[in-house]
């Protein structure tokens, strides 16, 4: 069964991390990325450019729409994702559980559909 | 209900959690199982008075209910391929008769229906619907919610069950204990719903019972766990109260005024046997929980009881996690033991935290009352009574301050 992990966070508490602090959180990131590969269970993830960047485009009685920005103004922002194949739900959690956004932020754990 | 129906209806709850566990560990759908196990409650309703109860009825409605599963799947098969279907039929047909319930079936669909990817609500309606095999319109009815509410929430636990693939088994030892504690969170919330329950309402009142028999259950399947059977005894032991907490009229009855002989003398000995064997191992919170609840038991009187002790334990709870109810409930124990004064010390910290909580001025004004300081109790009482939402309780606060403003 695959799930996606979605990671949500503080964009602007990242920003003011410190360079040492950054560098700890991208060596968590790659263990995690190397423990997945590893297992035989990862099937990709990124990192996404800040919401800054983001466009949102929405079709309305006929007129397509392009605004500045995600399409929902939230605390925290959807910074990257892993798509992993495992058993169960649990695992997923397991594996959630390890991503260091669950410190501060948090991860939404969703099933892909077949 | 005539007796016989009555007799088929409470054996067949007592063991139809096997079969819907046993059913879901081999189909992996909730819904058949449950709708097969309504159908071999229906054929037992028809032929058990007649014919007698069986002689092991968990077995007979297990092997009814695989054979009304067939038929549907079968039925259900003409004119459509459903491959799941398919595997779900040869599984149940490769069963044979003599199906054995492998020990954990329940246990493992407790933790399914307790997990913490469910809502709380959802957690109690599924486990009571799937293993305490509770009717839907009985759940909606002492969870006092509209029954297509209770549906809905039940429909939608079981697809996220589904979809997000929740496994059927018993946790791994890592997490194990974090989701046991979760079980437990929820038999006692169901416990709790019954025994808030007044005395009109016998269906809610029921809940406890329920509890107490799912409790059992897990402390028959996961044995020496301290906390499962704390939690027993401390459900054992608070039911056993049951007749003595209110008055004719349905109005609380407190501890202290309780009448200690109509104290359900049994059930009171099987919660203090359970506590026993628990023995010295483990100070959780169900445990300190339920050793309070027995210093309260032990005694015959009020008078008797062991405050010293109460206070002592609700130390080492707050300890554990300090809330400010524990704390509020440690100093009426220390108030008890060492005179109001020395309670009256320990609740002025609490003021802040609890000013919204109407059993913190009621505590109060019971202490300031033995203290001697009737005018200030009566300031308090009235606070108590702006807050209280439940009626019983308002009867009791008013003859209080009434009693009180009489004598000043």
């Amino acid at each position: 069964m695959r799930y996606i992990l979605l990671i949500y966070g503080d964009e602007a508490g990242r920003g003011a991390m410190s360079e040492d602090d950054r560098h700890a959180m991208y060596a968590e990131y790659e263990k995690f990325a190397n423990e997945i590969t590893e297992r035989g269970i990862g099937r990709g993830g990124d990192e996404l450019s800040p919401v800054s960047s983001a466009t949102t485009v929405r079709e309305r009685e006929g007129t397509m729409l392009v605004t500045d920005g995600p399409f929902a103004e939230t605390k925290e922002q959807l910074g990257g994702y892993f798509i992993v194949d495992v058993d169960d739900l649990d695992t997923a959690i397991e594996l959630a559980s390890k991503i260091p956004a669950v410190h501060g932020g948090s991860v939404e754990i969703r099933p892909i559909v077949d | 209900m005539t007796d016989a129906a009555a007799a088929v209806d409470r054996v067949f709850r007592e063991e139809a959690g096997r079969a819907v566990a046993t059913l879901i560990r081999i189909t992996g759908d909730f819904d058949l199982a449950e709708e097969a196990v309504q159908e071999a409650f229906e054929t037992a309703l028809r032929t058990w008075p007649a014919r007698g109860i069986p002689e092991n009825p968990g077995a007979w409605i297990t092997t009814t209910a695989r054979n009304r599963a067939i038929d549907r799947l079968r039925r259900d098969r003409v004119g459509r391929e459903k491959t799941d279907d398919a595997a779900r039929l040869t599984a149940l047909e490769t069963l044979g008769d003599d199906v054995h319930e492998i020990p954990d079936d329940r246990l493992r669909l407790l933790f399914t229906c307790c997990h913490p990817a469910l809502a709380v609500d959802a957690q109690v309606a599924l486990t009571l619907r799937t293993v305490g095999g509770l009717s839907t319109r009985e759940i909606a009815r002492a969870f006092l919610v509209p029954e297509p509410t209770l549906g809905q929430r039940l429909t939608r636990a079981k697809r996220k069950i589904r979809e997000a693939k929740i496994p059927y088994r018993v946790p791994p030892r890592d997490v194990l204990p974090e989701r046991l504690a979760g079980v437990l969170a929820v038999l006692y919330l169901v416990f709790n719903e019954g025994y808030a329950a007044t005395s009109g309402e016998l269906l809610r009142a029921e809940l406890c019972d329920e509890a107490i028999r799912l409790t059992r259950l897990v402390d028959r399947l996961i044995p020496g766990e301290p906390e499962v059977g704390g939690l027993l005894a401390l459900m054992l032991l608070q039911h056993a109260r049951r007749a003595a907490r209110t008055d004719e009229r349905g109005d609380l009855v407190l501890l202290g005024d309780q009448d200690r002989a109509s104290w359900d003398a049994e059930m009171l000995e099987a919660g203090l046997a359970t506590l026993e064997r628990v023995g010295a191992n483990g100070g959780g919170t169900y445990v300190l929980q339920a050793r309070i609840a027995a210093c309260h038991a032990r005694a015959p009187r009020p008078e008797d009881t062991d405050w010293p002790t109460i206070a002592r334990l609700y130390g080492e709870l707050a300890a554990l996690g300090s809330s400010p109810v524990v704390e509020l409930n440690r100093a009426v124990a220390i108030a008890m033991a060492d005179g109001p004064d020395a309670g009256l010390r320990r609740l002025e910290p609490l003021a802040e935290d609890l000013d919204r909580y109407h059993l913190f001025h009621s505590a109060r004004a019971d202490l300031l009352r033995r203290a001697g300081r009737p005018r200030e109790a009566c300031d308090a009482y009235r606070r108590a009574l702006e807050l209280t939402t439940n009626d019983t309780e308002r009867r009791f606060l008013e003859s209080r301050l009434a009693a009180l403003e009489s004598a000043s």
